[in-house]
């Protein structure tokens, strides 16, 4: 065995952690069950789930067919008996089949039976590009969800948050969607070994700085981080907000940070029009106006699906170098 | 509680998991006289038993027997057996180049051969076929230009896509084949609605759908069956059953009975078929195209057969499936099926064989240099950068010209 100081700095990766939170939250509520195509027989296309199917039995790690307003409609009727279902939709994109359930079923039911219901629903779900998987199973939906009264949405960045977001979703008493990112499985970072939660509705200062405020959705948070390291060479000093909550948004982070910088970019993977970046700007300019020295910068996907060539993904996408001319603009003025 | 209440959740399982030793005895297969074959514009009512049985022409010593035997030419089950190899070959070759890391990704349909190849040769080449990513030898039946294909896997300056799809999922307008969609099923109401215009139009082209049985559990394939049923639509309606829907097994769809007997609830012809015999595939096929364009709407046809290879280059089937499940596959190879049958008419040799299969390697490897030429998935050339925003919308708009010039710059 390790000793504990070394335990203290472990480093799995962001597949490991989703992985380690799933095991844990089953283990701790016996009412939670896992449910979706491949998830039991292979553990999850991306391994999430590895050894639940083992370690719960097939009556809480369940194998479903191919259907995915199938899935979501089991698991709101599951809930309605208290249950905790823990859904998984493979890939974002698939969320288009199940959408009714999502939007007019799921989201509202507290609401329209007066109260009396409870749907402690998680859905988790894979987003993000730059895996050349094309158009279909490359988007990055947030602001579909972000709409819906009743639904919680969390985008974990960091292997850390992805397990504490992921066990506070399923302890919750409200639907949350939890936004994996598929390109992010890989990294590494420090997760402890004990179960924990990162309370939802709570942003984090993933860089603490002075003459910009960034905030980074997801897997941009990585990249924000990058572009700082080269703005700090220019002598600019970069602060980054990860709201890691989408809904409700951790609106006071935002703008503390922006009262203090000045200045203000948001950068997230989804196509820019339409998207998140739209709504913390807004708020940023209705609550920080008189502390802005300039417009609020926003950098997202352009107007078009996401490309299958990895030359013209890696165009498409946003990233560091694409975040530091934007600052440089802001900058200047 | 009362004593009655006796629910329990029961959770289907895979017949045979890893370490297990497959054994199909349990399956009931019927021999090729066992099948009657109605007249192509009978009465539903009257062919149930076609639903639950399996319609075979190939008998386990590959003679062709019974009322189903489509009595094709030597020169048409020669064509067939060569479609079917060189669907294989092709398949291998790319599969290989997956490997070595020329393509990010590839699906073979190894084992599954004489479906696409025995439905596209007793379809028209003005039917529209609704392919899934897993009927490439579609393609072939219809003479797609190998560097075509492998120049819209590579995604390269001559990939017909435009570097925007994933490899496999193939689209040739002009072929009649339609772009094959990344999520499941939604060809399925597509095609009723095509072979609807068709009909409207007073064409006689009819339409041709293809979804996998796991597939088949989404909700687009019900719409398709009853749209189809209640207007008649001239379409086909294939479930390809091939035992496996990535790590999860037919049965989990299937609701503990054949594909096929799904298409009894809505009233349609449904027809369960060998989809390892060449033969039977397409004497179903041309049964159900010439009740389609007679006026007598969609045929429902499941065609049972065995996905011999991994789902797609990304997964590893040792990880769920018990090892030599194909071997143990009681309807057999459907090239090794076709080939024994020529062999035995005499009209086919090993030598024949072996050189047919020398000359198709090669046209590959050609075709795989000169596709390359076009560029590569690696270093290119690929589309231009601006390209991406073209299509978005019939005409650009302003918005979208903004983002392409911040683009080139
Ligand atoms: C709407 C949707 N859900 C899930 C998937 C992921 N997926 C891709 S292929 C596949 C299995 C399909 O199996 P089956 O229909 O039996 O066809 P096969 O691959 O065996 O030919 C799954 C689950 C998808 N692409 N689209």
């Amino acid at each position: 065995m390790a000793d504990a100081n070394t335990q203290d700095k472990r480093e799995i990766p962001y597949v490991m952690a989703i992985n380690e939170g799933v095991h844990q939250i089953m283990q701790e509520l016996d009412d939670t069950f896992l449910l979706g195509e491949d998830v039991a027989g292979v553990g999850g296309v991306f391994g999430t789930y590895r050894g639940v199917l083992d370690k719960f039995g097939p009556e809480r790690a369940i194998d479903t067919p191919i259907s995915e307003k199938g899935i979501v409609g089991l698991a709101v009727g599951a809930a309605a008996t208290g249950l905790r279902p823990m859904v998984d939709i493979m890939f974002m994109d698939f969320l288009g089949v199940c959408m009714d359930e999502i939007t007019n079923q799921m989201a509202k039911m507290r609401y329209m039976f007066g109260g009396a219901a409870t749907l402690p629903i998680t859905v988790m779900t894979m987003g993000g590009a730059g895996m050349s998987m094309a158009a279909q199973h490359s988007q990055s939906l947030e602001a579909w969800l972000i709409h819906l009264p009743g639904l919680k949405v969390v985008m974990p960045s960091t292997p850390y948050d992805a397990k504490g977001l992921l066990i506070a979703a399923v302890k919750d008493d409200n639907p949350v969607i939890v936004i994996f990112n598929k390109l992010s499985l890989g990294i590494k970072g420090e997760v402890p070994e004990e179960s924990y939660e990162v309370p939802l509705g709570k942003a984090r200062i993933a860089r603490e700085g002075t003459d910009l405020t960034i905030v980074a959705l997801g897997r941009m948070v990585y990249e924000a981080l990058n572009a700082a390291e080269q703005l700090a060479e220019l002598g600019i000093n970069t602060e980054i907000v990860d709201p890691r909550t989408l809904q409700p948004f951790d609106t006071d982070t935002v703008i503390q940070s922006v009262k203090k910088t000045h200045k203000a970019m948001v950068v997230h993977e989804a196509v820019r029009f339409g998207g998140m970046g739209g709504e913390i700007a807004a708020q940023i300019q209705e609550l920080a106006f008189d502390y802005l020295d300039a417009p609020v910068a926003r950098i997202g996907a352009p107007f078009s699906p996401v490309p299958f060539n990895p030359g013209l993904e890696q165009a498409y996408m946003p990233n560091a170098e694409k975040i530091v001319a934007q600052a440089k603009e802001l900058l200047d003025r | 509680m009362t004593d009655q209440y006796q629910s329990k959740l029961v959770i289907p399982e895979a017949p045979f998991r890893p370490g297990d030793k497959p054994d199909y005895s349990f399956m009931s297969l019927p021999s090729p006289n066992e099948s009657i074959k109605p007249d192509c514009m009978a009465d539903p009512a009257e062919m149930k038993d076609l639903a639950y049985g399996m319609v075979r022409v190939l008998d386990d010593d590959q003679h062709a027997q019974g009322a189903w035997d489509p009595q094709l030419s030597i020169e048409k089950l020669q064509a067939a057996l060569e479609y079917m190899v060189k669907t294989r070959i092709y398949d291998d070759r790319m599969f290989r180049m997956q490997r070595q890391g020329k393509l990010s990704f590839y699906i073979k349909c190894l084992g599954e051969e004489a479906i696409a190849v025995g439905q596209a040769m007793a379809l028209q080449f003005g039917d529209m076929l609704f392919s899934t990513y897993r009927q490439q030898g579609l393609l072939f039946v219809r003479d797609r230009g190998l560097v075509d294909m492998m120049c819209s896997c590579l995604s390269n300056s001559k990939d017909n896509q435009k570097g925007r799809q994933l490899p496999t999922l193939y689209s040739w307008k002009e072929g009649n084949y339609f772009s094959v969609s990344g999520n499941l099923a939604t060809q399925f109401s597509q095609a009723v609605g095509w072979a609807m215009a068709s009909a409207y139009k007073g064409e006689d082209h009819i339409a041709s759908a293809w979804v996998g049985e796991g597939s088949s559990a989404e909700a687009d394939v019900y719409h398709a069956l009853l749209f189809s049923a209640a207007y008649r639509a001239p379409v086909l309606l294939n479930v390809v059953n091939n035992q496996w829907a990535i790590s999860t097994p037919q049965n989990m769809a299937s609701g503990g009975t054949t594909f096929a007997a799904r298409g009894l609830g809505f009233n349609l012809p449904s027809i369960r078929v060998d989809g390892n015999d060449l033969l039977a595939v397409y004497a179903v096929t041309e049964w159900a195209a010439k009740r389609a364009r007679s006026g007598g709407g969609p045929t429902f046809i499941e065609l049972f057969t065995y996905r011999a290879e991994a789902h797609s280059s990304s997964d590893d089937p040792n990880a769920y499936r018990a090892k030599d499940e194909w071997q143990s596959w009681p309807l057999g190879d459907p090239v090794e099926r076709l080939k024994i049958h020529l062999i035995e008419r005499q009209q086919w040799s090993e030598e024949q064989q072996e050189e047919l299969e020398a000359n198709l390697t090669k046209k590959i490897s050609q075709a795989w240099k000169e596709a390359e030429s076009f560029g590569t998935l690696e270093d290119g050339p690929h589309w231009p950068l601006e390209s991406m925003f073209d299509d978005v919308f019939k005409d650009i708009p302003p918005h979208l010209r903004r983002q392409r010039r911040k683009l080139e710059m």
